[in-house]
């Protein structure tokens, strides 16, 4: 499965929101309603999941799904 | 008349300032409860060995005493995440570490303020915001925040002791309503005049004194607030946060 993909499908399982309403540029506060608590247990899930931590100060950088299968692209080994 | 809170077997716990007095009850009574304690020490390990062997022979399912001093942020990061790696997430939280020294307010140096805020509201807020993440994968997650009445009434000579546990009960409201949505629970527990070594000091006239002031009549024991502390831990409690409990005997009525 392709990274973004992987995303794609965590963020589903955890919003409830269909994997195919789920695109590229998704944004997780407009689009998907996450509040800032949310988005902290989203990157402990994505950190989880591919092994890559997420400092705090760059959650609030990773607005889109883009965002995140991009920083976790060029973070993971 | 402790019950038991079958749900505090096992329970990963964590109290700070376990080696004496209002902590060193709670852990005694946590060990009664088969509970999982963590305890932090600074310097002396032969007295924390001392305490873990007694808190086993209590009947604690597990004692994991860790080595680091609170206000060193560095070291109690790298021993909590040490700790949870191996042993699984803490659920249990007692934030009781606290100093005070009392004087007037005209004689109160920066210094002072430093150490007795640092230790115990910045401590107990960078501890327990350290944690909120373990928090937020354990369950039944409880914290217990030890404030005071001076925090709600002031005290003469206390000013900045009081302080700091006004600031822990600010604290204790902002984290209960902050994580509220995720079950985590987060009160504050105000003790009173409690016997403790300190309270054994005073000259009988003093002691009289303040217990005249008290309306039922005597200090509290340590015992008292541990109850209380079991009872915010269990689940006993699993719809009360960001609550502020006095354990005073009627003194703040």
């Amino acid at each position: 499965m392709e990274m973004q993909e992987k995303v794609i499908k965590i963020v589903s399982d955890a919003t409830k929101v269909e994997a195919g309403n789920i695109k590229g540029e998704t944004n997780f506060i407009d689009d998907l309603n996450l509040d800032s608590l949310d988005m902290v247990e989203m990157m402990m899930k994505m950190e989880e999941e591919f092994g890559v931590e997420i400092p705090e100060d760059k959650t609030e950088e990773l607005k889109t799904i883009n965002d995140v299968t991009n920083f976790l692209k060029s973070n993971s080994n | 008349m402790t019950p038991v809170y079958s749900d505090l077997e096992n329970k990963i716990v964590l109290v700070t300032g376990a080696s004496r007095g209002i902590g060193n009850t709670i852990v005694k009574a946590l060990a009664k409860q088969k509970a999982h304690i963590v305890f932090n020490y600074r310097g002396n390990e032969a007295a924390a060995m001392e305490l873990k062997e007694e808190l086993e022979s209590l009947g604690a399912s597990k004692v994991s005493p860790l080595n680091f001093d609170i206000t060193d942020f560095d070291k109690m990061k790298e021993s909590l995440d040490a700790f949870v790696k191996e042993n699984g997430n803490i659920s249990g939280l007692v934030n009781n570490a606290g100093i005070s020294k009392d004087q007037l307010v005209m004689r109160v140096k920066p210094e002072d303020i430093d150490s007795i805020l640092g230790v115990n509201l910045k401590a107990t807020m960078m501890l327990t915001n350290h944690l909120s993440r373990n928090f937020l994968r354990a369950k039944d997650v409880s914290v217990v925040n030890m404030s005071s009445i001076v925090g709600l009434m002031g005290n003469v000579s206390q000013s900045v002791y009081a302080a700091s546990k006004a600031g822990v009960i600010g604290y204790t409201k902002s984290f209960a309503k902050e994580l509220a949505s995720r079950k985590i629970r987060c009160n504050a527990v105000c003790p009173g005049f409690i016997a403790t070594q300190m309270t054994d000091e005073l000259s009988d006239k003093a002691r009289e004194e303040y217990q005249k002031s008290i309306p039922m009549g005597d200090f509290g024991s340590t015992e008292d607030v541990a109850s209380l502390t079991l009872f915010l831990l269990s689940q006993a409690s699993r719809y009360i946060t960001g609550e502020v409990i006095k354990v005073d005997g009627g003194l703040y009525i």
